[in-house]
């Protein structure tokens, strides 16, 4: 059983790191972690999260991001990053073994090109002049499915990659394009077909689609508990699933900026409906005894005010729930990620890793 | 013991730097106002703050239409709009905006739609089919990035040129960077305007010799390439597009600039809006200060989705102290609940130690969300903001949009 049903959902938070250590993790098996959402939901930050969430258990992960954004390096608080892995973190252990470590690369479609015509053409110099008389922009700006092609021929290569027999990488996560453009960008087979039908771009696509395809991959979407970003990823997991050929491997909701809920059930109702006993709060103020400094009438209007107060947060937590409610009905795992609200750090980013290890997303 | 002073916001508030307030009214109401540009990253709430825009301007009397992209679907059916047509359809209003005189019209982009008109309008019926069915325009007019921000544009200054309405609210598109609405619509006519693409039609244009080896021994790497990697049909495709659009080239880049330029007319004002977030108030900044570089007229800051308390007088640390007072008078000890936090079972007054460890977070965010403007503020000291408060749903009628139109009156 995956689906969750309440914005509790499948919080596992009362488990201790030791109990969850003999457990397997939702996504065994998945070695491409392609995450997606729509913009301003924390796509960047759940995907360095949830590397450092995977790098927990050892071994060596891949970040990499595609948009040219250098979304990661801001995060990590690093230089600009270049079309290189570089090292940008060293993860925290996790289930009694030593942390593993997160590598970064920046992808461009442009960088990827050159690379893809060295490494099957021998053709690098070509490729270099061709970038300065703009051809390259221009193809990977124009033909339908070739930029795309190439990044996630880029993130299928580093899955792949084998040093001495090994994989070169655990795991691969990939800050991939918003909602509204994945299926796009993962179908690369079928757009590059209308512009190749044959040949090795055909073949690399091909290539490419047989990973992207396979149980290696999982597409996870990061949203918020709010009507548009919902809205689209039930859109884009519709839309994954209706995808030719038994569609594509849809992976985890990752809820992010969740708040927790202070009231009860009946509190909740009654705080939303307006109907909350103002004249008991105004008692619990006077126990505390907060009338001796604003005085009786004082203590009542501010017993009001903090009612006024619990409705908004009902308010709030009741069309959160809703939109829960309504993401539950996709029938994936969903995990939940605090709010955090001091600013995104390395310290956020462990938090949040450790909230996707203790709830099996890791 | 005494009242403690209100608010209680410590030594901050004595430093306190105000932004001069925004006077929203008064520029929707200066008729000399034609172009309000609502910009900034994305997840902000600038669909919404232009629909409230331009529903308080019409019931103040402005005949107004909004353009809007990509809006929530419950937004957009508050303003009657129920798909992508491309067309500003009028909004039905309460009396109280026909007394007044005013309209709001409201629109949805349709990005694929606009450039296809264009097309449409720029050359012969043949042609146009000719170039409508081409794989390389039908990816350029979906998904290059930049086509959405120079259609927004494109449509603006049609809607310019209409002249049907006295006031046009847009939104920008939703993009990470608000920088991109200005950036993207140069870089589309770049690159249609670009050297590669003068290469391609080169051959067909009487140029001079000497030019025309250069151009044929890249064009000869080019094919070669090309040729390998994808195949010779693709440059045909490329080829015949290029041949085909090629007169419209020029135009594009004309089209781009007289918009930029109307954006830098006196009669355009640009809002800048954020939420009280190290993200967003980064990009509004360097928004801020691309528009004093590029002479755009800057209006403001609309800081979206404030906290504020209604009880702002009983500090963060002294609610907290309340709370933990009335939990621990009481017999049984507390227990902690899913997310860690404490609840109020237990306690004699479990309402009151909820209500007080709510009241204490909200006080905190304040705080911060306060500290996060006020950095804002010392960086760019003469932008006048207002603020306007966190909506505890998402807008999903008229009622709602006005709401919010009311607290831009600010206080």
């Amino acid at each position: 059983m995956r689906a969750s049903g309440s914005v509790q959902g499948r919080a596992r938070g009362g488990d201790s790191l030791l109990s969850v250590s003999a457990r397997d993790t939702d996504w065994e098996g998945v070695r491409l972690h392609v995450i997606t959402g729509k913009g301003g939901t924390g796509k960047t930050t759940v995907a360095a999260a949830l590397a450092l969430a995977l790098a927990s258990a050892g071994g060596k992960v891949l970040l990499m991001e595609v948009e040219g954004r250098q979304g990661i390096a801001q995060l990590f608080d690093c230089p600009p990053l270049p079309y290189e892995e570089r090292r940008v973190a060293v993860a925290p252990g996790a289930r009694g073994r030593a942390g593993g470590e997160v590598y970064a690369l920046a992808a461009d479609p442009e960088s990827a090109l050159i690379e893809y015509l060295e490494m099957f053409y021998n053709l690098r110099h070509a490729g270099r002049a061709l970038t300065r008389l703009g051809v390259v922009d221009f193809a990977t700006t124009i033909a339908p499915g070739l930029r795309d092609v190439l990044l996630t021929g880029k993130a299928a290569e580093a899955t792949r990659r084998r040093v001495n027999g090994r994989p070169m990488y655990d795991a691969v996560v990939m800050d991939a394009p918003p909602t509204g453009r994945i299926s796009r960008f993962l179908n690369v087979a079928t757009e590059v077909s209308g512009l190749a039908r044959m040949g090795p771009i055909r073949g690399h696509a091909d290539t490419v689609q047989s990973v992207i395809r396979s149980p290696q991959t999982a597409v996870h979407f990061v949203t918020v508990l709010e009507e548009m970003p919902v809205q689209e990823t039930l859109d884009g997991i519709a839309e994954l699933r209706g995808l030719a050929e038994g569609g594509l491997q849809v992976g985890g909701i990752m809820i992010n900026m969740v708040r927790p809920v202070a009231l009860t059930d009946d509190q909740l109702a009654a705080a939303a409906a307006g109907t909350l006993d103002v004249h008991e709060i105004a008692l619990g103020l006077k126990a505390a005894g907060i009338e001796d400094s604003f005085g009786r009438a004082g203590n009542l209007d501010l017993a009001g005010s903090l009612s006024a107060e619990l409705t908004e947060h009902a308010i709030e937590a009741l069309a959160q729930r809703e939109q829960a409610g309504r993401l539950a009905e996709a029938g994936q795992p969903s995990y939940q990620l605090p709010l955090v609200t001091d600013g995104m750090d390395l310290a956020g980013l462990y938090r949040l890793a450790t909230a996707l290890v203790e709830q099996g997303a890791a | 013991m005494q009242a403690e002073p209100a608010p209680a916001e410590g030594q901050l508030g004595e430093l306190e730097v105000r932004p001069p307030l925004l006077e929203v009214d008064r520029l929707l109401d200066d008729p000399r106002t034609r172009i309000i540009v609502c910009c900034g990253s994305g997840g902000v709430g600038k669909t919404t703050m232009a629909a409230a825009l331009g529903l308080r301007a019409a019931e103040r009397g402005r005949h107004v239409v909004v353009l809007t992209v990509d809006p929530a679907r419950r937004l957009a059916q508050s303003m009657g709009l129920s798909s992508l047509d491309n067309t500003p359809r009028p909004v039905p209003l309460p009396d109280a905006a026909e007394q007044a005189g005013g309209s709001l019209h409201a629109m949805m982009l349709d990005m694929k739609r606009t450039f296809d008109e264009i097309v449409e309008a720029h050359s012969d019926p043949d042609r146009a089919a000719q170039i409508l069915a081409n794989p390389f325009y039908q990816s350029l007019s979906s998904s290059f990035a930049g086509t959405q921000e120079y259609m927004a544009m494109e449509k603006l200054g049609q809607l310019r040129r209409a002249d049907e309405w006295d006031l046009i609210v847009v939104d920008t598109p939703p993009s990470r960077s608000a920088l991109d609405f200005l950036d993207a619509p140069q870089r589309l006519s770049r690159f249609l305007d670009g050297r590669l693409i003068r290469l391609l039609t080169a051959p067909t244009r009487a140029g001079g010799r000497a030019y025309l080896k250069v151009v044929n021994a890249g064009i000869g790497m080019f094919t070669s390439v090309v040729t390998k990697v994808i195949g010779a049909q693709v440059l045909r495709d490329v080829q015949t597009f290029v041949a085909a659009f090629e007169t419209m080239f020029g135009g594009f880049r004309e089209r781009a600039e007289d918009t930029y330029k109307l954006l830098q007319t006196p009669g355009t004002a640009f809002l800048v809006i954020a939420t009280p977030e190290p993200d967003a108030l980064r990009e509004a900044s360097y928004f801020v200060e691309r528009l004093s570089q590029d002479r755009m007229p800057l209006a403001g800051l609309i800081l979206n989705r404030v906290h504020r308390s209604p009880a702002a007088h009983l500090s963060a640390a002294r609610s907290l102290a309340a709370a933990e007072a009335l939990q621990s008078s009481a017999s049984t000890p507390t227990m902690r609940n899913d997310s860690g936090g404490d609840t109020a079972a237990g306690t004699l007054h479990p309402l009151a130690v909820t209500a007080l460890r709510l009241h204490a977070e909200r006080m905190q965010l304040a705080a911060n969300e306060r500290r996060l403007a006020q950095r804002f503020t010392t960086a760019h000291p003469g932008v006048p903001a207002v603020r306007i408060p966190a909506q505890p749903e998402d807008v999903h009628d008229l009622t709602g949009l006005r709401t919010i139109g009311e607290s831009f009156a600010g206080r």
